[in-house]
C-alpha cells in the first residue's frame, strides 16, 4: 500500500505531500504520523504542501484534523508553502485552518518550531515573539 | 396591398430625394435642439446626405425588417454616427432626433404624392414611421453600448490603477487600498499579495485601508477573507489606516476585524512590522 513518507529531524517530522491526496492515503497519513509522533517523542510536525495545487474541502479538513490529533500529542504543526490559488480555495471553501500555524517555506518553519518548543532562537536572531 | 404601398414609398423617396434631403437638413438646422456649439452645419449636412443616400438605395432594393442583412450599410453608419455624437457630447435623445426629424419631411411627400383613399396613406405613414422608429432605436442602443464600454473600460482602468504591492524593507509588504472594494476587486486585491507574498518571501503584509471611503461588514468581509488567505501561506497581516469616523461606523455597524491586528496609521503599522522581524529603526543625528 502506498505511504507518504515521514522524516525525522530531531525534535520534528517532516511530511512533504507532492503526490494527490486520496481519502486512503489522507488515513494512512494520519495513522503513521500518529504513531511516528508517540515513537519518537516529536515536538513539532511539519507538513509541506509546495507541490499541492489543488485543494477540495476533504484535503483542507483532513490537515485540520492532523493538526488537532497533533495538538492532543503535545505537537506542534506548521503547515509550509501553501501556494496563493490554494490558500484562495480554502478560503472560499470556509476553511482558515485556526490554531494551525503556517511559514511561507520549510526553513522559517523549522525555525517557527523552534521558537514554540522555546529549543532555540533564530540563527539570525530574530524571535519575533520575544522582542 | 401592403406590397404597393412599400413600393410606393420607395418610389416617392426617390423621386424627391432632393427635396426631402433639403428639409430634412433645414429641419435639423431650425430645431430648438441643435447644437452649434457641438457639430458644424458641414458636418450636419454630410452626416444627412450620406444617410439618405443609403436609406433610399436600400428601401429600394429590400424593404425588410432592419436586422437583415441589406441594412447593414445603414446600421454601420448609424452606430458610427452615435458614436461620434457621444464623444462630441450629445445627449442620446438628441442623437435619435437625427432619425426622427427625418419624418416630417417624408411625410409631407408621401401626403401630397399618395392621391388615393386615406386609408392608402395612413398605411404607408405608418410604415414609414415604423422604420425611422427602428432606426432610431437602433441610434440609442448604440449610443447606449459605447457610454457602457466607456464605463467598463474606466473600471477596468481602475482596477488596474488601484492595486500595487510596495515591498517596504526585507519581509514586510505594504498593499495601499484606493476606493471601495467588491468583491472582484478583493480577488485581484488578493490574488495580486499573495503572490507579492511569495515572490518576496515575506512573512508581513500590511493592509492599509486610509483610501477606502466606507468600511461596512462586506468589506469587512472580503479584509477578513485576504488576512485568512495570506495566514494559511504563513504571513501575518496588519490593518491600518483605519480613520475616526471608519472606526466609529465600524462600531455602530457591528463590524469586527476578529483578531487581525489593526493600527490608525501606516506609520505605526510599519514600526510594528519592524518589530517583528527584529529590525530597529534609530536617529543618528539629534
Amino acid at each position: 500500500m502506498e505511504h507518504i513518507p515521514i522524516i525525522r529531524i530531531g525534535d520534528f517530522l517532516l511530511v512533504s505531500i507532492q503526490v494527490d491526496m486520496y481519502d486512503r492515503l489522507a488515513m494512512t497519513l494520519q495513522d503513521d504520523l500518529t504513531r511516528s509522533i508517540v515513537k519518537y517523542q516529536s515536538k513539532g510536525v511539519l507538513i509541506d504542501i509546495t507541490s499541492v495545487d489543488v485543494v477540495d474541502s476533504f484535503i483542507g479538513r483532513m490537515l485540520g484534523n492532523i493538526a488537532a490529533m497533533s495538538r492532543v500529542l503535545d505537537a506542534h504543526t506548521v503547515i509550509t508553502g501553501m501556494r496563493p490559488s490554494v490558500a484562495i480555495t480554502m478560503v472560499e471553501l470556509g476553511l482558515s485552518l485556526t490554531g494551525v500555524m503556517t511559514a511561507l517555506n520549510v526553513d522559517l518553519g523549522i525555525k517557527l518550531l523552534h521558537r514554540q518548543t522555546g529549543s532555540w532562537t533564530g540563527a539570525d536572531g530574530h524571535d519575533r515573539d520575544q522582542v | 396591398m401592403a406590397k404597393i404601398t412599400k413600393k410606393s414609398i420607395a418610389d416617392i423617396l426617390k423621386k424627391h430625394e432632393r427635396d426631402i434631403l433639403d428639409e430634412w437638413i433645414r429641419e435639423q438646422m431650425a430645431a430648438v435642439s441643435k447644437r452649434e456649439d457641438l457639430i458644424s452645419d458641414a458636418e450636419l449636412r454630410r452626416q444627412s446626405t450620406d444617410f439618405l443616400k443609403l436609406l433610399v438605395k436600400i428601401v429600394q432594393e429590400k424593404p425588410e425588417s432592419i436586422e437583415a442583412r441589406a441594412w447593414d450599410p445603414i446600421r454601420n453608419q448609424l452606430g458610427s454616427l452615435s458614436l461620434s455624437r457621444m464623444a462630441q457630447g450629445f445627449s442620446p435623445g438628441e442623437t435619435a432626433l437625427f432619425v426622427l426629424s427625418l419624418k416630417q419631411p417624408v411625410f409631407n411627400r408621401l401626403r401630397s404624392e399618395i392621391k388615393g383613399t386615406s386609408l392608402e396613406l395612413v398605411e404607408s405613414i405608418w410604415e414609414f414611421s415604423l422604420l425611422i422608429d427602428r432606426l432610431a432605436l437602433y441610434t440609442t442602443e448604440a449610443y447606449m453600448k459605447g457610454r457602457e464600454e466607456v464605463i467598463r473600460r474606466q473600471q477596468q482602468e481602475m482596477v488596474e490603477l488601484s492595486t500595487p504591492v510596495v515591498k517596504i524593507w526585507d519581509g514586510v509588504l505594504a498593499i495601499p487600498l484606493i476606493g471601495t472594494l467588491d468583491s472582484a476587486r478583493t480577488q485581484i486585491v488578493m490574488e495580486t499579495l499573495l503572490q507579492e507574498i511569495v515572490n518576496t518571501g515575506s512573512s508581513i503584509a500590511i493592509i492599509d485601508i486610509t483610501g477606502v471611503p466606507t468600511v461596512d461588514t462586506l468589506v469587512a468581509q472580503h479584509l477578513l477573507k485576504t488576512v485568512a488567505a495570506a495566514r494559511l501561506m504563513g504571513a501575518e497581516c496588519i490593518v491600518s489606516g483605519i480613520r475616526p469616523q471608519i472606526a466609529q461606523t465600524m462600531v455602530h455597524l457591528g463590524v469586527a476585524f476578529g483578531d487581525v491586528v489593526t493600527k490608525a496609521t501606516l506609520a505605526d503599522a510599519i514600526s510594528l512590522a519592524f518589530k517583528k522581524t527584529g529590525f530597529a529603526v534609530t536617529r543618528t543625528q539629534a
